[in-house]
């Protein structure tokens, strides 16, 4: 199946800390994965993991170290950037944030259909932007004049994603779209995603940490963890039976919204985020329960196991599973 | 049935602002009406703007301009008797706080005092609220505590900047609980947390529950994190109570039209089936729409909807709802 | 207008409004002025005021009402100059530098930071004292301007990098707009409050500055403005001799001028904050 976008061995090195002790950070280590047209595919994980940096990289924000992206079989590395912003438009994570406070929102659209040349007059202009913005359940009528405080987080995301949608974008990278908006509107602007890939053929990088609207909207997903792809695969399989001791770890902790199903043991919480990144070996190796001797040195490479792509020991195959640090 | 430690009967506090000239008036709390009991969980939980943190405030007492308060009362239940929460004077108040009562704001850095050690803001409090103790054993109180909470020592050595959100969070609730307080109050204790330190949180929270058999009010629009912690949950829309039950009516036999849609909108693992959000925009604080506050998002609106309020119903045991269809029986 | 409007409730505005009306009509009327004012000995000299001669005469035989019209006109050329044309300076500077960073925003950086650390006020005598004799408004006005644009440029550059970082910065670059229109459109908004501030203080600065050069003697004199009013009624020992209306009509209108200057600052800025105007958006 031909790829919509390709990340290949991405790294993102960051230097933190003054002349004399420097950290290097590996914010995204080695990280490679695809898109296929018409999938959601989601990129979750804990704050810190490298998803925004990966996110950013791909909208050209942001230089990576090393690896290329390539996208509908063009190839964009770091020194030549092939850049087609109509095929790839943005959603970010603070509604409020994502539009001037001191312009009217629909500025954005007309400067949108100007710069891209997407109609020759302005009523054109108005009919294609009231097309997109029906199609995500609002009109034009109701954008006209306003100012971004005069709608609520839900309203904003959705008339982000409109404007996203006027150039008719093949990809569409959300970054944490719904973690700013309220809980009883979430559903409002994730059931949005999934229209557009039923309807309109569009593929979205769902990044987020909330796993259960990952679960709800997502195709595969992969979850990351201090920079590095730990589990890969489909989302049914992956969150239902994760692998990983992490993903194991991260579906576990999630609320869920029924009250019998609460948690049932207690977590520590000991590491600090710089000691786990700075491991050699696997970075989950200090908080893991089923460490092993190997994985404190070695990190493990990917082994697909029924459709899913792990990075864990205890499915490498050299060591039995049982054998304990 | 355990005693009521804390009770609110048509409390109204209003934000008014007053800017060149205009004047606004956010209704934020308008007409609260519930009941918070001992040993217990009491969550409220509601969309962002619909005056949850107004609601602790008023609770708590902390009525700084804007902030007002219009009418109704507030009761606390200090061994057995209920006294006037709202006409305490400032000395009575001060004494209340930290050993009655406790409150965890939004952001975790303020009760902390950024420029000293922890120790030193542990220290601070016991010495200005235990008497005859020198500085070692305090230190030693200090040290059980957070010890006794499964919290690393080494945070009493920290500023509050070295330490991460989840960790700042957890020492602040740690404090909270210091002076074993009968209600400590959390607002919106694991936003913007990952879910994992949330988990960490809100299991210190309910140890805190366990061992002190005191009350904690916690606020949240998370309805996981409710689902997790609280007992008992009030549902908050447009600065009242709608809805108040143990959580298991509530996730199980959800009543008012609002409650109905948050519950069925909330995304469940194993069932990917389309998910509906609730219909229609957060009102507005400063003109709500007359009578029930929900009426112009609900598809069973009746004419007295849109006319008045309705009170509480109590169509189940222990189950109120506010809601004229209960009414109807 | 409801800007207006809304001003007019600030009483600083209102004041300072009445008072600059009063001051721009004052320069207006020169145009009706029965006397040149360059002349000498038009006039009787050393007169008190009367109903003939409003503020009394000076002793040079000038009318010192008609003389103060101009005064307050020629000051009113040069500080709107020299405030409007270091705006001009600044605001470029602080944009390109803040937006594009690296190398540029260095560059420009160690400018702006040299005109700061330079004592301006020795530079701005030496290079009077050579070209006091071709000195007219214009070139007054231009050379106070050089001096003033250096501070308000790295302010507008500091809120420039913060506007960078936000997400809106973003989103106008994902709808395609360039650097250019990005900038003006975007991030204008928020400079305007500081650029609209700072032209009054610097516009203050001017009359200030071309008073204390009047003062010193560096300017042509023969130009009646504040500063060579008040330096000729010095000269003349007009306090001495108790001829106070020639010398208190110069110090007199420049209060006035620097305190409606500094309210009209205060009250626009107050009012333009992008905090307070962000609560009255789509407020009604």
């Amino acid at each position: 199946m031909e790829k919509l976008l390709e990340v290949e061995h991405l790294t993102k090195v960051f230097t933190l800390g003054s002349l004399l002790s420097r950290i290097r950070i590996r914010a995204v280590d080695d990280v490679s994965f695809d898109i296929r047209p018409a999938e959601i595919f989601t990129l979750a994980g804990e704050s810190g993991c490298g998803k925004t940096t990966i996110a950013r990289i791909i909208l050209g924000f942001e230089e990576p170290t090393s690896g290329t992206i390539i996208y509908s079989g063009k190839r964009g590395t770091k020194n030549e950037k092939v850049w087609f912003t109509e095929n790839v438009q943005a959603i970010f994570q603070d509604p409020f944030g994502t539009f001037n406070p001191l312009r009217t929102v629909e500025r954005y659209f007309f400067e949108t259909v100007r710069n891209y040349r997407l109609a020759r007059t302005r009523a054109e202009a108005i009919r294609l932007i009231d097309e997109k913005l029906r199609a995500v359940g609002l009109s034009y009528e109701e954008l006209a004049g306003k100012y971004p405080n005069e709608f609520s987080g839900g309203q904003l995301q959705r008339i982000s994603i409109a404007r996203a949608l006027l150039t008719d974008p093949k990809l569409l990278v959300a970054d944490e779209p719904v973690s700013m908006v309220d809980a009883s509107l979430r559903m409002s602007v994730v059931n949005l995603f999934k229209k557009l890939k039923d309807e309109m053929g569009v593929s979205v990088l769902y990044i987020t940490h909330d796993l259960a609207t990952a679960y709800y909207v997502g195709d595969r997903i992969a979850i990351m963890f201090r920079g590095n792809i730990v589990e890969m695969g489909p989302v049914e399989k992956v969150l239902m039976e994760p692998l990983h001791p992490y993903t194991r770890l991260l579906r576990e902790s999630i609320p869920e919204a029924d009250p019998s199903k609460r948690w049932g043991k207690r977590i520590t919480l000991t590491e600090t985020e710089y000691q786990e990144y700075l491991r050699v070996g696997c970075k989950f190796a200090g908080r893991c329960p089923d460490v092993m001797a190997i994985c404190r040195n070695d990190m493990p490479g990917y082994v697909e196991v029924d459709g899913v792509l792990v990075r864990c020991h205890k499915y490498t195959g050299e060591t039995a599973f049982g054998e304990s640090a | 049935m355990n005693r009521t430690v804390l009770r609110a009967e048509q409390l109204q506090a209003f934000y008014i602002l007053d800017m060149f000239g205009t004047r606004r008036v956010v209704k934020a709390v308008n007409g609260v009406t519930l009941e918070v009991r001992e040993n217990e969980v009491y969550g409220i939980a509601g969309e962002s703007g619909c005056g949850k943190t107004t609601l602790l405030r008023a609770l708590y007492g902390a009525f700084d301009p804007p902030l007002r308060l219009i009418g109704g009362k507030v009761y606390y239940g200090i061994e057995g008797k209920e006294v006037d929460a709202l006409s305490l004077t400032a000395e009575e108040k001060k004494r209340l706080r930290w050993e009655y009562i406790s409150y965890v704001p939004q952001a975790s850095m303020s009760v902390l005092n950024p420029v000293v050690k922890v120790k030193e803001t542990y220290r601070d409090f016991l010495e200005s609220h235990v008497r005859g103790k020198t500085r070692d054993e305090i230190f030693e109180m200090a040290k059980e505590h957070i010890a006794a909470l499964g919290l690393p020592l080494t945070v009493l050595e920290a500023y509050p900047h070295q330490l991460s959100g989840g960790m700042r969070q957890r020492v602040t609730i740690a404090l909270a609980a210091l002076l074993k307080p009968r209600i400590i109050i959390a607002d919106e204790p694991t936003t913007a947390l990952d879910v994992v330190v949330q988990r960490g949180v809100i299991q210190l929270l309910k140890s805190i529950q366990e061992n002190l058999g005191n009350t904690i009010i916690l606020v949240t629009h998370d309805m996981g994190v409710q689902a997790s912690i609280a007992d008992r949950i009030g549902i908050m829309y447009a600065g009242k109570i709608i809805e108040e039950a143990t959580v298991e009516e509530i996730f199980g036999n959800p009543l008012h039209p609002y409650t109905r849609y948050l519950i069925n909108s909330l995304p469940r693992f194993g069932d990917k089936g389309m998910r509906e959000s609730v219909p229609g925009s957060p009102p507005s604080l400063v003109n709500p729409p007359p009578g029930c506050a929900f009426h112009p998002r609900c598809p069973y609106a009746h004419s007295i909807c849109q006319e008045q309020m309705p009170d509480f119903f109590e169509p189940v045991e222990q189950h109120k709802v506010a809601c004229w269809r209960m009414g109807e029986g | 207008m409801r800007v207006l409007r809304d001003l007019f409730r600030d009483y600083r505005f209102v004041l300072s409004f009445c008072v600059l009306c009063l001051l721009l009509f004052l320069a207006f009327l020169t145009v009706f002025s029965p006397y040149d004012p360059t002349l000498w000995g038009v006039v009787p000299r050393d007169l008190k005021p009367s109903w003939k001669y409003l503020l009394g005469t000076s002793s040079k035989g000038q009318d010192v009402f008609w003389q103060a019209t101009f005064a307050v006109r020629n000051s009113l050329i040069i500080s709107v100059i020299a405030g409007v044309v270091s705006r001009v300076i600044a605001v470029i500077v602080g944009m390109v530098a803040g937006y594009k960073g690296g190398i540029t925003d260095r560059i420009l950086m160690f400018v702006s930071d040299s005109f700061l650390v330079i004592p301006l006020f020795l530079i701005i005598v030496m290079v009077a004292m050579l070209v006091r004799q071709m000195m007219n408004l214009v070139t007054l006005g231009l050379l106070l301007a050089i001096f003033g644009w250096a501070w308000d440029a790295r302010l507008i550059r500091s809120q420039i990098l913060s506007l960078r970082e936000r997400e809106f910065t973003q989103t106008a670059i994902l709808s395609g707009t360039g650097t250019l229109p990005l900038v003006l459109k975007e991030y204008m908004p928020f400079a305007i409050p500081l650029v609209f501030s700072t032209l009054i203080n610097n516009m203050s600065w001017a009359i200030g500055m071309e008073m204390t050069l009047a003062i010193l003697g560096l300017v042509n004199m023969d130009i009646p403005t504040l500063g060579t009013m008040l330096q000729w009624a010095i000269s003349y020992q007009a306090m001495l001799l108790g001829y106070w209306w020639w010398i208190l009509t110069p110090v007199v209108l420049a209060i006035l001028l620097f305190v409606a200057l500094y309210w009209l600052s205060v009250s626009i800025s107050e009012y333009l904050d992008p905090r307070t105007r962000l609560q009255r958006v789509g407020a009604q």
